[in-house]
């Protein structure tokens, strides 16, 4: 059957304000339980380390090469001043501490 | 010789060749031409290849004369509830009064070499196993709706809406590019449609092949061949017509934003998003129950961690299965005489306008967000809005990256591109509402 223009005008008004409708509400549930989840989080005890009698001292395992941004980096035709900066570049980008990264070498790409 | 020559006669009359030269025949040869071209653009052009090779050789299939492998006639006596002659493959309807012919008026209008009737005065799925082609059957999962929600479960299963839940006003985007059904529903009532088949030509715009056949086929099943095609073509086609639009309505300096780095969302917040979505929409619009509650379900298999197996089956082996069934069975629907109608053309313009407003709405939006934002949003993901999962997105970011190389807007506009699938379902459920 056909339909008149002014009520598909209606029609088409009132189906993209429903989806509208549906939407901000779907946000707001959304939102709401993404705040509660958070609001749960530092509630949760935090790990405790594991306390365990003071045992012999035994030798210390070696440590990773590079940890964090402080171990063994290998730079390859790049200055220190370079690789310091693109080490605190990259960390920034990441969101991660530096000392969180751990960079094994750098080296300058030349376009052929 | 005599004998030889009524059996080679009979061999020529039956076969389909010799329909080609009987009236109408060149409908079918030039539906053949199409599907042929649909398979070059599915094989060699790429376009969604593994829906549209499957609808390209559906379409083959249902015009080869006299191979019986879908009876569209059969269709319409089931959808329109009116009796059907299985014999001669004729449903009793007369189409210009719009009215069921009586028995009598219906033999007096066979020919004289016409079978014996057999009258079926109301045809079920079992009637139509039984007296269907093998695309008849694997229709029947379209015409249930089962193979749109199958998909929907895969979908759902492939999905991250880890981006989408870190930024929540990404659904806002996928909202507002659902623009496009709307104008082109509004666009098919002027161009004379009924609002049930306005409604199914405009959810083309929801770039969403799944919705868009569910809805077509609960409120326009005749409309659903050229719907199908038109709106995995132009999903297809999302690269050409997308940037243009972006690049319109949007400054240098607007497309160069770099977006913030989203939160990390917690294992359990991606459990509970699924079940918290499905139960809210559907509570608000039940008729969006089986592509949402599909798609959901997808998502928390996806997300539990304990069903992982589930998640890889509707992930690859449901979605290829279901994926095959659904393109061959469509491919089906387009028999000459339904799809070469001026509706059809006007099905693929109103198509096209569908997806160009949809991205026209999500860039508004988009554009509105950065003004609100102070410029941290970039307006390009608003494109991204409707659904067309991953394509839009991946659209969004390169042309992001174009304004600005060391721009990745991909994981920002995944979060709209996800919520334009919740959006798009939303539209469906509102149109099968009002209109079913």
């Amino acid at each position: 059957m056909k339909m008149k223009l002014s009520e598909a005008l209606i029609d088409a008004v009132m189906g993209y304000a429903i989806v509208f409708l549906g939407i901000a509400l779907l946000v707001l549930v959304v939102v709401l339980v993404g705040k509660v989840m958070n609001l749960k989080k530092p509630a949760q005890p935090l790990p405790i380390p594991e306390t365990k009698a003071p045992a012999a001292p035994t030798p210390k395992p070696e440590e990773p090469k590079a940890p964090g941004s402080a171990g063994e980096l290998k730079l390859y035709d790049t200055p220190d001043r370079d690789a310091a900066m693109i080490m605190a570049i990259v960390a920034d980008e990441l969101k991660i501490p530096i000392n969180e990264l751990r960079f094994i070498s750098i080296r300058e790409v030349r376009k052929k | 010789m005599g004998k030889i020559l009524e059996t080679l006669k009979g061999l020529w009359m039956d076969s389909g060749f010799n329909a080609f030269f009987l009236a109408g025949g060149w409908k079918s040869l030039l539906m053949i031409a199409v599907a042929l071209v649909l398979l070059y653009l599915g094989i060699k052009k790429k376009f969604e290849p593994l829906l549209l090779v499957g609808i390209a050789f559906g379409t083959l299939l249902t015009n080869l004369p006299g191979a019986g492998l879908y009876h569209m006639a059969m269709w319409d006596a089931y959808t329109y509830e009116c009796p059907y002659d299985a014999a001669n493959d004729a449903i009793l309807y007369n189409v210009e009064e719009e009215r069921v012919i009586t028995l009598e008026e219906y033999r007096a209008s066979l020919p004289e070499d016409a079978e014996e009737p057999e009258i079926i005065e109301k045809l079920s799925f079992t009637d139509i196993a039984h007296y269907g082609g093998l695309l008849d059957i694997l229709y029947i999962g379209v015409k249930a709706g089962i193979y749109p929600c199958l998909i929907f479960i895969g979908v759902g299963a492939m999905t991250d809406f880890g981006p989408l839940i870190a930024n929540p006003k990404s659904f806002f985007l996928g909202a507002a590019a659902q623009f496009g059904v709307f104008f082109a529903f509004f666009g098919a009532i002027l161009l004379g449609f009924t609002g049930n088949q306005a409604a199914s030509i405009g959810i083309i715009g929801g770039a969403d092949g799944p919705t868009a056949i569910l809805t077509c086929m609960l409120l326009a099943p005749a409309l659903l061949g050229p719907i199908a095609i038109a709106a995995y073509s132009y999903m297809a086609l999302i690269p050409m017509i997308q940037p243009p639009l972006m690049r319109a309505l949007t400054t240098e300096k607007e497309r160069s934003v770099k977006m913030e780095q989203l939160r990390e969302v917690s294992k359990t917040e991606k459990i509970v998003f699924p079940i918290v979505v499905a139960g809210f929409v559907i509570l608000l619009l039940p008729s969006t129950a089986p592509l949402i509650g599909c798609l959901m379900f997808g998502n928390l298999l996806r997300e539990t961690g304990v069903t992982e197996r589930l998640s890889d089956v509707a992930q690859n082996a449901l979605m290829n299965i279901v994926t095959l069934f659904l393109g061959i069975s469509v491919g089906a629907t387009t028999v000459a005489a339904r799809f070469l109608t001026l509706n059809t053309l006007k099905i693929v313009v109103l198509g096209l306008i569908a997806f160009c407003f949809s991205t026209v709405g999500g860039l508004l939006v988009g554009k509105l967000m950065y003004k609100f934002s102070g410029g941290k949003i970039n307006p390009l993901i608003g494109a991204a809005g409707v659904s067309a999962v991953p394509m839009a997105a991946r659209v969004a970011q390169v042309e992001g990256q174009k304004a600005n190389p060391s721009n990745f807007l991909l994981m920002h506009a995944m979060g709209p591109n996800v919520a334009g699938v919740i959006g798009s379902a939303i539209a469906a459920g509102f149109l099968i509402k009002v209109f079913g």
